[in-house]
């Protein structure tokens, strides 16, 4: 599978993700700098974590105009696989690829830990090896990561099935408890209308390694392998 | 008004006064120079001659540390020591205090207290893969603890999880002699190719001299000066002395230095940390026995109008001096306009052995580099020993209640659970954080390969007033101890020196003898100081804090198959290796519940703490111990209740019998002890090993069950520990 993973100035998780999706499902990554205008031939554009611009202005904004992003875009638009994670996720919802925003955590700080999260629904390519309901286990690492949208936005997210991870409790509850960030409906992750873009705030890419104690990460990379199949 | 009127400020006693200069420190620079400095020069020398800079109290004493074994590739005198890690690999890495500008201003303080010391790694050609931060706090109920903590941890996590570097451990402490002057010390560690290490040695005649990174501003100015002298009530006015850190020009900084030192471009590379332009300039040219010119209207400015002494002096953040082979400028340029960072070629190298300032055609600032270094001052200031304690006798209280004081203990400040600090840092960026903050090291695997480092900080600053040379040995014992635990060789140590004004002799008496005790411990464990950082006059109005030489540690792990953990297993053996004793001085035991006050603290046996360390490490490599935790802080009884809380599992204690021992055995902080747990078929295995190698063994119990259960006296369920063990850091700060 050949992976375009973009670079902006202050992404910082490109290194991991590169390393999963080596490890994972045996990618060939281009790294892609911002200032490319245009995409190698590519069957999945990841888009990974940390802090581009300096979240300046806010998470994901000055990114989101990046030269690269018109092609992104386009690719997007045209039913490339796109994975966005964290900052990757901010940067989608900038770029109106995705709905709604991320906004500063409830408790206004930052937050490392691991997080338990209800897989809500399988039926789509990044999601296709977990079970529906599926309890999963990945980190969380943001200041930015309390997902809103308007009530409409919220209603037909939930109406199309386009939640795909929800924060929840080691039993699979859905509470306000559990909820680490104050995300309405403990949105923790979410795809467009043809489900081939996916923005998530909880990093798979830190969650597949025994070593790490972690590997319930891996099958949002390995879901991905039934697409070439 | 001319932009250089300084030039026109006369100097004097007084002027050199006020920048910190004492009257014969003032007398030595017009012998140097046979002349009277002009206000530019003046700034120079009170930078360069400050104690920050020039280490003019501790000088004496620090060069009798031992900075040498078979791994050391580079010892102090650079940006961060250097050790071989085998594989072609080795590891870079230092500590440095950021106390009084995180006291001014708590968050940006602390953030550029991050930003220098990842500086000073990545100069060297090191990615940096780890953060530590030990983080000393006044008394609780002080009314500025709690937004001193709210921005040093914000700050410290804000700059290094932007950058993108793990924080994965470091130490938070609380004690009433910091409630006016509070520690942040900061730690990184990088990796680099063993032989593709960059120094800051210029050489070549002619070499342009570029600056590369954040624009230059008025922040910062006089920070090394301000960094040298007691605190008094005005200190709210010297926040401008505080510089602005931006982890987003480090995170480009760091990229571009990366890339430009994969070509062989890069002849010697200094950061502008302390004392900016005038420290980095000077220690380039003057390791390499070279002048240099610098042409201070090239230098990239945010400001309008700087003066010559501001431009010198300022501190602003996130810059690099780098001296480029001649005829290489335009592959620097191409990497810093990649990453869009402000550079600028502001000079070049000379055989002139003088620095020589250009300010608008004219010079501002000529002076001779050599004696400037050479001629510093070097004080043997006053000292004398410290009072002698004795161990307080055990006060027998009447109703000690094991479960009452196991809960005081674990549910105070000190040795509660950190966790509101840590999971505000990213630990695990770069997803090589095998074992996180919260335990006896950090286990960071060096990438995509089969070894990791461990790294832990250490320091009890009360057994260290209790007494200056065994506390600091106690300091490097935990260290070493706590590399072991996990499994790690150590190899080498750095040291973050804090204590109080040098200048009174029971001071400098805790000094003398802080660096005597690292001294016998280095040598003695062969775990030599390879950097460090002295940081002084940390008082407030006269009272000093606790003398606290901070430690930060280093050790290898060749095979990450055999690792040890705090975590132990179900039916798994529990034993304590080493000799038991009962030592309450200077413990929580005693801080906590007798309060007798300031005694002994417990006795360093390094020859002891080196044979039970040493089996320790043996029977980890070899797989026999999985599960490992050092006796420190709080004694036996916390470190069982720690393993259980992390672990999840209880256990059932039924040796040594209570009618038998006094419960203070308990809480006794002697050292050289690790408590491991085993499976049971491997019981005679290690009880004879123990044995042969005449390392003192004691069966404990088993692991079993959800309590934590001490014969038939004391049981406690986990969940209750916990939550004793959890609540009390996020309950304090939301109260």
């Amino acid at each position: 599978m050949k992976v375009s993973l973009i670079i902006f100035p202050g992404s910082n998780c490109d290194n991991d993700a590169k390393i999963a999706l080596e490890k994972l499902i045996k990618a060939k990554v281009n790294m892609v700098w911002h200032k490319e205008t245009s995409l190698p031939k590519t069957d999945l554009i990841v888009l990974p974590g940390g802090f581009s611009y300096g979240d300046y202005l806010r998470p994901g904004s000055i990114a989101s105009k990046s030269h690269i992003l018109f092609d992104i875009i386009k690719n997007g638009k045209k039913g490339t696989p796109i994975l966005g994670i964290c900052n990757g996720f901010q940067i989608l919802t900038e770029a109106k690829l995705l709905p709604g925003t991320l906004t500063r955590n409830i408790q206004l700080k930052f937050i490392c830990e691991n997080t338990y999260l209800r897989v809500v629904n399988n039926d789509t390519i990044f999601s296709s090896r977990y079970n529906n309901n599926e309890i999963i286990n990945i980190p969380i690492a943001h200041h930015d990561g309390n997902y809103f949208a308007p009530d409409h936005t919220i209603n037909e997210l939930e109406d199309s099935n386009r939640i795909i991870f929800k924060y929840c409790d080691k039993d699979g509850f859905v509470t306000k408890t559990t909820n680490p960030n104050g995300s309405i409906n403990n949105i923790a992750g979410i795809v467009n209308d043809s489900k081939n873009i996916l923005g998530m705030m909880p990093h798979p890419e830190r969650a597949y390694d025994p070593l790490t104690k972690n590997i319930d990460g891996t099958k949002v990379f390995t879901s991905l392998l039934d697409i070439i199949l | 008004m001319s932009d250089y009127s300084e030039i026109e400020i006369k100097t004097s006693d007084k002027k050199a006064e006020d920048l910190g200069l004492t009257k014969s420190e003032y007398q030595k620079i017009k012998k140097i120079l046979n002349r009277e400095p002009n206000f530019t020069e003046l700034c120079i020398f009170s930078a360069m001659w400050s104690e920050h800079c020039s280490y003019k109290s501790s000088k004496k004493w620090l060069k009798t540390m031992n900075f040498q074994n078979s791994s050391v590739i580079c010892g102090p005198g650079e940006n961060a020591g250097v050790i071989d890690i085998g594989n072609g690999l080795a590891a870079v890495f230092k500590m440095e205090s950021h106390n009084h500008p995180s006291y001014i201003d708590p968050y940006q303080g602390a953030a550029t207290g991050v930003g220098g010391i990842l500086r000073d790694v990545f100069t060297m050609g090191a990615r940096p893969i780890a953060n530590l931060n030990c983080i000393r706090f006044g008394d609780p109920s002080h009314p500025k603890t709690k937004y001193l903590i709210e921005g040093v941890v914000a700050g410290i996590g804000g700059y290094g999880n932007c950058v993108g570097i793990p924080t994965v451990g470091g130490e938070t402490y609380f004690n009433e002699n910091y409630n006016n002057n509070i520690l942040v010390n900061a730690m990184t560690v990088g990796i680099v190719s063993a032989n593709k290490i960059f120094y800051s040695k210029a050489s070549g005649v002619g070499n342009p001299v570029i600056y590369v990174g954040s624009k230059t501003g008025r922040d910062g100015i006089h920070g090394a000066s301000m960094a040298s002298a007691e605190f008094d009530q005005t200190i709210e006015s010297k926040r401008p002395t505080v510089q602005v850190g931006d982890p987003f020009t480090e995170k480009l900084l760091l990229e571009a230095c990366l890339e430009l030192m994969k070509s062989d471009s890069i002849v010697a590379i200094q950061d502008m940390g302390a004392a900016g332009l005038t420290s980095s300039s000077f220690e380039m040219a003057s390791k390499g026995n070279l002048g240099i010119e610098i042409n201070l209207d090239k230098v990239p400015q945010r400001e309008k109008n700087m003066k010559a002494f501001e431009l010198m002096l300022s501190e602003s953040q996130e810059r690099m001096l780098i001296v480029v082979k001649k005829g290489k400028e335009k592959e620097a340029e191409k990497v810093f306009l990649k990453w869009e960072l402000p550079f600028s070629i502001i000079g070049r190298l000379t055989d002139s052995g003088n620095m020589v300032l250009y300010k608008s055609d004219k010079i501002v600032a000529n002076l001779p580099i050599s004696p400037l270094v050479s001629e510093a001052p070097e004080y043997d200031r006053k000292w004398k020993r410290s009072k002698h304690y004795t161990q307080n006798p055990i006060k027998k209280l009447e109703k000690l209640d094991l479960k009452k004081n196991l809960i005081q203990l674990i549910s105070s400040p000190n040795l509660s659970s950190k966790k509101w600090v840590w999971q505000q840092y990213d630990h695990m960026v770069m997803t090589n954080t095998i074992t996180g903050p919260g335990s006896d090291a950090a286990v960071v695997r060096i990438e995509r390969s089969d070894s990791a480092l461990a790294i832990t900080t250490d320091c009890n600053p009360k057994y260290v007033f209790g007494n200056p040379k065994s506390g600091s040995k106690q300091a490097i014992a935990e260290s070493w101890r706590n590399l072991i635990c996990v499994g790690a060789k150590p190899i080498a140590i750095t040291d973050c020196l804090n204590f109080g004004n040098p200048e009174k002799p029971e001071i400098m008496g805790q000094i003398v003898e802080s660096i005597e005790g690292i001294k016998e411990a280095t040598e003695v464990l062969n775990f030599p100081v390879i950097s460090g950082n002295v940081s002084l006059y940390n008082e407030t109005e006269g009272k000093s804090i606790l003398p606290t030489p901070q430690i930060g540690a280093v050790g290898v792990i060749n095979d990450i198959s055999n690792i040890a953990s705090i975590i132990w297993n179900e039916n798994e053996l529990i034993y304590i290796l080493g000799k038991n004793d009962i030592e309450l001085g200077c413990s929580a035991f005693d801080e906590i519940i007798e309060k007798t006050g300031i005694s002994e603290p417990p006795t360093i046996n390094l020859k002891q703490e080196k044979k039970v360390g040493s089996f320790v490490l043996n029977k980890i490599q070899e797989g026999l111990i999985k599960t490992c935790h050092d006796i420190s802080d709080g004694g036996i009884l916390i470190a069982l209740a720690e393993m259980a809380i992390n672990s999840k599992i209880g256990a059932k204690i039924d040796h040594p019998k209570l009618d038998t021992t006094p419960l203070e055995w308990w809480f006794s902080e002697t050292q050289a002890r690790f408590i491991v747990t085993i499976p049971k078929n491997q019981k005679a295995v290690l009880e004879k090993e123990a044995v042969t190698q005449n390392v003192p063994i004691l069966h404990l119990g088993i692991v079993k069950g959800n309590t934590l259960q001490i014969n038939k006296e004391m049981s406690i369920s986990l969940q209750d520990l916990e939550n004793h063990n959890s609540s009390w850091l996020p309950d304090y700060m939301n109260s």
